[in-house]
């Protein structure tokens, strides 16, 4: 198996350390993240990750494997793309004087972004979708002049009955 | 009832069966060390010269008994001093408990004296950590410790109690010992394709490691050797699981492994590992070790599964009850040719190397003490040629008597780990075999063997140099001897008499049995120094990431 896209979702203890401990291990064992999020769930106790990786079946197993053995790590499940939403919600800010803004007014329009911020010279803007979209949408802009991008990294989510529960067993 | 935090500690300690702490005092455990000593009619602490020897006397202690060592420090320093002793016990699976005091709660973060940040330190190097910040959470946090370490695949676990979480008091609710976590059930499917694969193998070859030992399974291991006519080979680590008189039983494998045992598990066309993680000192070269059979992997992580070596079939569970679920299904017998092959590879020239008989050597020495030693008295080793010369020469007769550092190699780890074991097994006549190199690094604790008046023998193989890096230098280096040529003048009689200890040197053949006669009559601890030819190399050696057509059978 080729080096292949790898969409892990995490339900971990809500404690401090906690992202020290995974992304620790991804370290020390060689693994790459390629974007991290993470957020409270509706237990305050619990807290829901999604780790983009990239790996071939070997690497794949030894992640899922060595997270499952961390004590704050409730469920590992590595999500069947077809079956999941995926979304990363990106912030941008370009320049944008008078001569420049239709322009990206226009791209705004076609993304369907959302302007959130306008001063004389900038304009701000969130986009959320996934990640080929974002990437779709910052080509546009850069010939126009990005001042700043945050993006906060791909977040996923089951379709339908296809969810994560505490104490699950596989 | 309302009790501190360094109450509840002692408490969890009773509530555990912890009989035994090795530590040292300081600082930040000034409370703690104030209710161990109103404990000191039922709890024992034993006071060493250095924090990393009372990490290997709890990791020792461990070993040799099976019952989680425990290990306690001061901040700062104190709890730097056990990195090494948690990295060994981690790296060799070993149920150790490490706590450590640390500042007040409202000095933490602010570079306090005596302040760092163990649980980070330690987080890549311990099963799980935890800093208690709240006295209220300390008992459930002691006994989810406890419980982890000993759980499953074993190992330590650190727990950091900063100052003021020692002397806050709360309400304590005792509460039963839970023992280790219940376990997934085995997999009929995963066992029944095992079964098949056993029964379908001519040549089937028994791997085991440190797994076998730590479950306990060594009678269900003969069990199954026995049914489907399988010889036996461990790792170091698997040392000491069955029997080594077995005549089933080969000897190590790997990098110094006993000829019959690296050429047989070579002809297998099945490999059942048992307990074993593949260490690349075990199989030297991967691809060369999975050519040619099938690997049936039996182990209770299941991270370990195709990890270092692909696994046909695996079986994830405890190894005792994995091997007794294979032993309940009738199991073909191998090939009748497979094991008379075996026995003639026992019987081979090769697999009878022995050294100059004309002269003092470890050989000769090593079986000397072994005809002397009970086969319950635990060995304990550093690292190094001294510990090869161990698991080659030493016959090994009963589970937990083999004490040593596999996956970490810890120089320094004997002196520390004798005394744990001696310990634990009720102050049985316990021997350490280092060597010159070793016994420098850790021998102040030396003291703490006098101290505690243990009967313990230490036998130094002194040959002035670093043995295994100078064979390495002699092997790949071109002879060009870096750092490795001590010469220290160190007498070891006259330092182990310094410490109030025996001294004795060996320096003769003729003078073996004499002086070891001396040494086992000795009550207290007794120094050997047993004087060794710097070129006495470790052979056979399969030089790194090589495979059994690489073996170096002479020198």
């Amino acid at each position: 198996m080729e080096n292949a896209r790898l969409i892990l979702s995490l339900l971990v203890n809500n404690e401090s350390g906690v992202l020290t401990r995974i992304s620790g291990l991804f370290a020390r064992r060689g693994f790459n993240i390629d974007s991290l999020s993470v957020g409270e769930t509706q237990n305050p106790r619990v807290s829901r990750i999604t780790i983009q990786a990239a790996g071939d079946e070997y690497v794949r197993d030894q992640i899922m494997h060595q997270l499952e053995k961390l004590h704050d790590v409730k469920v590992v499940k590595l999500m069947a793309q077809e079956a999941t939403v995926l979304r990363e919600l990106l912030l941008v800010k370009v320049h944008a004087e008078p001569a420049t803004r239709s322009q990206v007014l226009d791209a705004v329009t076609v993304f369907r972004a959302k302007v959130i911020d306008l001063t004389p010279a900038t304009m701000t803007m969130e986009l959320t979708g996934e990640k080929s979209k974002l990437d779709a949408f910052i080509t546009y802009l850069e010939p126009l002049g990005i001042i700043e991008v945050c993006r906060t990294g791909v977040t996923a989510i089951g379709r339908g009955g296809y969810t994560l529960k505490e104490n699950e067993e596989e | 009832m309302k009790l501190s935090g360094a109450q509840i500690l002692m408490e969890i300690f009773r509530e555990q069966q912890v009989d035994t702490v090795f530590g040292y005092p300081g600082g930040a455990v000034l409370n703690i060390y104030d209710e161990l000593y109103k404990a000191s009619d039922w709890l024992r602490h034993v006071i060493t010269c250095h924090e990393q020897g009372a990490s290997h006397a709890a990791d020792g202690y461990a070993r040799a008994t099976g019952k989680t060592g425990v290990v306690l420090a001061t901040s700062g320093p104190g709890a730097t001093n056990l990195v090494t002793g948690i990295a060994t016990a981690y790296l060799d699976s070993t149920p150790m408990v490490a706590i450590t005091g640390n500042v007040a709660c409202p000095l933490i973060g602010r570079d306090s004296f005596q302040e760092v940040d163990i649980t980070g330190v330690t987080m890549p190097i311990t099963k799980h950590n935890y800093m208690v910040k709240d006295v209220t959470r300390l008992a459930d946090t002691l006994r989810e410790a406890f419980l982890i370490a000993a759980s499953d695949r074993p190992g330590p676990v650190l727990v950091d109690i900063p100052k003021d979480v020692q002397t806050a008091q709360c309400e304590f609710i005792p509460a039963a010992r839970e023992i280790a976590a219940k376990r997934k059930p085995l997999n009929e499917e995963d066992v029944k394709r095992a079964a098949e694969l056993i029964s379908s193998a001519k040549r089937p070859f028994l791997y085991i490691g440190g797994g076998v030992v730590a479950a306990g399974a060594g009678k269900e291991l003969l069990t199954l050797a026995q049914t489907i006519g399988a010889p036996i080979g461990a790792s170091m680590m698997g040392l000491s699981a069955v029997p080594h008189s077995h005549p089933l039983f080969l000897g190590m494998t790997g990098m110094h492994g006993r000829y019959a045992a690296s050429k047989a598990l070579d002809r297998s066309d099945l490999i059942i590992a048992v307990g074993t993680r593949f260490s690349d000192r075990a199989t030297g070269n991967k691809q060369e070790f999975s050519k040619d059979h099938k690997v049936l992997h039996i182990d209770i992580d299941p991270a370990e599964i195709s990890k270092n070596i692909p696994a046909y079939v695996a079986l994830v569970a405890d190894v005792k009850q994995a091997l007794a679920a294979l032993n309940a299904l009738g199991l073909a017998h191998s090939d009748p040719e497979w094991l008379t092959e075996v026995q003639a590879l026992k019987a081979a020239p090769d697999n009878h190397l022995t050294m100059d008989a004309n002269v003092l050597n470890p050989q000769l020495v090593l079986q000397a003490v072994n005809k002397r030693l009970p086969p319950d008295s635990p060995v304990a080793t550093d690292v190094g040629q001294h510990q090869m010369w161990v698991a080659q020469y030493y016959s090994f007769e009963k589970p937990r008597t083999l004490i040593t550092s596999g996956g970490l190699g810890t120089m320094g780890f004997g002196m520390g780990a004798a005394m744990g074991a001696c310990i634990g097994t009720g102050l049985k006549k316990t021997l350490l075999v280092t060597s010159d190199g070793s016994f420098h690094m850790n021998m102040n604790e030396l003291a703490t063997a006098v101290a505690n008046q243990l009967p313990l023998i230490v036998l130094v193989l002194n040959n002035s140099v670093l043995g295994m890096v100078r064979q390495w230098q002699t092997m790949f280096f071109g002879k060009r001897y870096s750092n490795t040529t001590l010469n220290r003048p160190t007498d070891f009689c006259l330092l182990a008499q310094a410490f109030g200890a025996k001294g004795l040197r060996l320096e003769t053949l003729d003078k073996l049995d004499s002086v070891l006669d001396k040494a086992f009559a000795t009550q207290g601890p007794v120094v050997v120094d047993v004087r060794i030819n710097r070129d006495e190399m470790v052979l056979p050696m399969i030089p790194p990431n090589g495979s059994i057509r690489d073996m170096i059978l002479r020198g």
